[in-house]
């Protein structure tokens, strides 16, 4: 998807006003005032896009949203519960499958072959995306019972040679189109909705999106999610308290393996195809460059960090063919000087810590 | 159907994959070790050697020469690297190393394809390796890959007496076991790490080369290798170039007979389609498999070099 | 009537070539303040470490309230009311004071698997946590992140928590660790009313607050427990004055 016409410029210029209002008002109402502003924006904007004639804007927001979705899931575990998942495309892409799966067979009118009875699949999203989420929480079971044995990097490599597992998996099996992946001839079916309709696909997403944002803020401020965050902190603490710190985390990240699914849902429907490079590590570590460079540990800042990654790909492959290269620097620079991301920086003291 | 000479024929392909790996795998491993640093970028290096070995190759007519800069292309690469970005990230978090030099690894796959262009590039088996060598006899083994296990093996034996006969090989061990230990007895740190990167970047940059003539010489390269290289260092225990050696051959070999042998074993078993799609991705995960293996039953890898 | 809380028999805990703990064999009785004291590298946070079970004994046995711990984790005896305190302090660093000991309580109400109401407003923890802090001393330091206070007052907080679990028997590893005169007689002044209701094992080196507080004391040296007895007795016993207290 190639940046069109002058939007992003006018939408930048649009975001420095409001960034300089921003910035001067105190730390907690600044977190008010940037959250209120972004659900604007969000909410506007099919409208914005109607104005500046460019129906291009609400697919690449919709990408975003989707993005957006998976980053939170991310962040979740990755800012919360201090896991660095390297394998977190893996529950994405199977999402993303098990959409496209039940899609191929019903309009091919063919049975699944590795499940029992004559299922010929279905396109409703009904049964679809709650079962995208089911089948990455098992995977997420499964791949967090073994993983979270382990800590620190061996607990980043194996979350990523399980994510490389599947990757290999799905490339295998031809019948799921292997390397080449599967188009998907028929978006979810929900009834008085139509998901070919960019906008109402995309105040769909938008109202996934908000719902899981609801949800996870009060699950971070709730008693599991003070529980998770004292494993990020201090580990040891928490054992010494008493806590079986195994259980919890494994949880929270069966949570996100769901939340992620779901994404890989509408990223199905969105892309109309799905193909292993969903599951591939260097999707896993994009997702995290997100949430980093939004800043981590906010669940708003993946939100900003997903929105800012590919909006910067959008202005800069404008510009040139060889955008990328500016990719890992500004990567590298946040790391090393802006380790509060995006977030952190509007926000300032009042990112809560909950 | 499973001979003699097959069998052997495999387990040579095992030893160069195996060889391949540990040249990788020990430059990491020691970083990894030392400085306590994750770098995903190694796999850039092991790129930047395939690339400047096939320019140089082809401009010079020399595989020597080419070799040669892409030791030194890789080397200094690495020690630029290490110098400008790297040695801002050894007191930070495994996390920020990640984030950090996978940014890297975009910024140098980026780089080649400016400087190279998008398409791959293919490398010569150099003249005199180009034969085979009736090395078992009734199965002719290529030359090329000999000389790769003889060259690995000899890496391997000049790296065991640096690190072992040498005041900086004794500094290496010590810092792999006792960081601030080094630090406190007045050693100049800075120099040291940045001739231990320098050496696990000729490394990577030798493997890349010597693989030049094997493989497609593209971007993504890197990735592919550095994968198969941390599963090595998981098994074979952070910080320890034996170990290095150890699981590097351990992951060639299964990896090596497991692609070999899997299908036909998966014929036996089921009709062919099915046990081909079986094979592959058996194969793929095969390694993986052995890692998860080995942390059950060891945790920290099979040499653990550093405490804790 | 002898009624040990904890057995430890027959310990042994090799690194290499060191045994850090050798065939070591007390028991401490319900209800008491017990110090362990001894020499450096006499294997005193060794034995505190394998109790609360960070780390695994090579051989031996420990017996705490009538089951066998051995191989029990870390949060397991700690749910059976064994708990421990740090010597380097080792806090919840991005939370409050308040939010620290809110933990602890927390550990105590059942499962943690509530995933809706806001934890930071729940009267069932935050009351008992404000309470525990007025207690040791805190009374005024609540809201404030635990990076802002000062070494001693961290040293208090974590005898919050540690009350807060309610533990039946608590290792408590040098508590006075860095502290000052009237910081140790202040933390002395809590453990002492604990007499009773809760067993302590102490490990110190301050041979006032070990004579001022403890009931018994044993004497670890190289691994193992070389007598066991009151204060006096102890002070009086030629091979531990020959071993380690000197003159004292």
């Amino acid at each position: 998807m190639e940046a069109k016409g002058p939007f992003p410029g006018i939408r930048g210029i649009g975001q420095m006003m409001f960034l300089n209002k921003l910035l001067s008002v105190n730390p907690n109402g600044r977190t008010k005032a940037v959250v209120i502003t972004g659900l604007l924006l969000l909410l506007l904007l099919p409208f914005l896009a109607a104005l500046l004639d460019d129906p291009f804007l609400v697919d690449i927001a919709s990408r975003i949203l989707i993005y957006a979705l998976v980053a939170v899931s991310l962040d979740l575990i990755l800012g919360y519960g201090g896991m660095v998942s390297f394998g977190h495309g893996a529950f994405f892409g199977l999402g993303a499958y098990v959409v496209g799966i039940l899609t191929h067979h019903s309009y091919e009118g063919t049975t699944i072959a590795f499940l029992p009875g004559d299922w010929e699949g279905t396109t409703q999203a009904f049964i679809q995306w709650p079962l995208a989420m089911i089948v990455s929480g098992i995977l997420a079971l499964m791949v967090g019972a073994l993983s979270l044995r382990t800590s620190g990097v061996y607990f980043i490599m194996i979350t990523l040679a399980f994510a490389q597992m599947l990757y290999f998996l799905m490339i295998s099996i031809p019948t799921y189109g292997g390397e080449d992946g599967l188009n998907i001839w028929e978006r979810s079916e929900v009834p008085f909705l139509d998901l070919y309709d960019s906008q109402t696909f995309y105040y769909t997403c938008l109202v996934l999106l908000l719902l899981c944002l609801w949800v996870c803020k009060r699950l971070v401020k709730s008693r599991f999610g003070m529980v998770l965050q004292g494993c990020r902190q201090n580990e040891t603490r928490m054992k010494a308290l008493g806590y079986p710190v195994y259980r919890y985390k494994l949880t929270a990240f069966v949570i996100s393996g769901m939340i992620a699914g779901l994404a890989g849902a509408l990223s199905a429907n969105h892309t109309e195809f799905v193909g292993p490079g969903l599951m591939h590590w260097t999707r896993s570590g994009e997702i995290m460059v997100m949430v980093i460079l939004g800043g981590m540990g906010s669940l708003f800042g993946a939100v900003l960090g997903a929105a800012s990654l590919l909006m910067m790909e959008e202005v800069l492959s404008g510009l040139t063919e060889h955008w990328m290269i500016f990719l890992g620097p500004i990567l590298v620079v946040v790391v090393l000087f802006a380790r509060k991301g995006l977030y952190g920086l509007l926000v300032g003291k009042g990112a809560d810590n909950g | 159907m499973l001979t003699i000479e097959l069998f052997l024929e495999q387990s040579l392909n095992g030893l160069q994959q195996g060889v391949m790996l540990f040249l990788m795998a020990a430059g990491l491993t020691l970083v990894f070790g030392i400085m306590s640093l994750i770098n995903l970028a190694h796999g850039s290096l092991y790129m930047v050697g395939a690339y400047v070995a096939a320019s140089v190759t082809q401009a010079t007519d020399s595989f020597v020469i080419g070799i040669l800069a892409a030791l030194g292309a890789a080397g200094v690469t690495g020690m630029l690297l290490e110098y400008s970005v790297l040695r801002r990230l050894y007191n930070r978090d495994h996390l920020d190393q990640v984030l950090a030099t996978f940014g890297m690894i975009l910024f140098f796959n980026e780089l080649v394809k400016i400087l190279w262009g998008p398409q791959a590039l293919f490398l010569s088996t150099p003249e005199l390796l180009t034969g085979t060598l009736e090395f078992i006899p009734g199965a002719p083994y290529p030359s090329y890959r000999l000389f790769i296990i003889a060259a690995g093996l000899l890496v391997a034996l000049l790296l065991r007496h640096l690190i072992i006969n040498t005041r900086v090989g004794m500094l290496i061990r010590a810092g792999a076991t006792h960081r601030e230990m080094v630090g406190a007895l007045g050693v100049n740190i800075d120099r040291l790490y940045t001739i231990v990167f320098g050496i696990g970047a000729m490394l990577a940059g030798l493997a890349g080369a010597l693989a030049g003539p094997m493989l497609a010489i593209e971007v993504g390269m890197g990735e592919k290798i550095l994968i198969l290289t941390f599963v090595v260092i998981i098994i074979g225990g952070i910080g320890s170039v034996r170990g290095a050696l150890v699981g590097a051959l351990l992951v060639g070999m299964v990896d090596t007979y497991g692609r070999a042998f899997l299908p036909s074993i998966m014929r036996q078993l089921m009709e062919p389609s099915a046990a081909d799609s079986v094979a592959a991705s058996m194969s793929s995960v095969a390694i993986y498999v052995l890692m998860a293996a080995v942390l059950i039953w060891k945790p920290r890898g099979l040499f653990q070099a550093y405490g804790g | 009537m002898a009624d040990p809380i904890l057995e430890v028999i027959s310990l042994t805990k090799c690194f290499g070539a060191i045994a850090a703990s050798d065939g070591l064999t007390f028991s401490v009785e319900r209800g008491t303040i017990h110090a362990l004291i001894g020499p450096n590298g006499a294997g005193k946070s060794t034995a505190i470490a394998q109790l609360s079970g960070e780390l695994s004994s090579d051989t031996g046995r420990v017996r705490f309230d009538g089951q066998d711990v051995t191989r029990w984790p870390v949060d397991k005896r700690a749910r059976t009311g064994l708990q421990r305190s740090y010597q380097i302090t080792s806090l919840l660093p991005e939370f409050t004071a308040e939010d620290n000991v809110a933990m602890a309580i927390q550990s105590q109400q059942g499962h943690s698997f509530r995933f809706w109401e806001d934890a930071r407003r729940d009267q069932s923890l935050r009351v008992p946590a404000q309470k525990i802090l007025e207690r040791v001393g805190l009374k005024g330091f609540a809201d404030r992140p635990v990076t802002s206070l000062a070494h001693g007052q961290q040293r208090q907080l974590e005898l919050a928590m540690v009350l807060a679990t309610a533990p039946t028997m608590l290792l408590l590893d040098e508590p006075m660790a860095g502290m000052g005169q009237s910081e140790s007689l202040q933390m002395m002044e809590l453990l002492r009313p604990l007499r009773g209701d809760i067993t302590m094992l102490l490990v110190e080196h301050d041979m006032d607050v070990v004579f001022a507080l403890a009931d018994v004391v044993t004497v670890l040296v190289k691994g193992q427990a070389l007598a066991t007895g009151t204060p006096d007795e102890i002070r009086a016993n030629p091979d531990v004055r020959r071993a380690y207290l000197g003159d004292y």
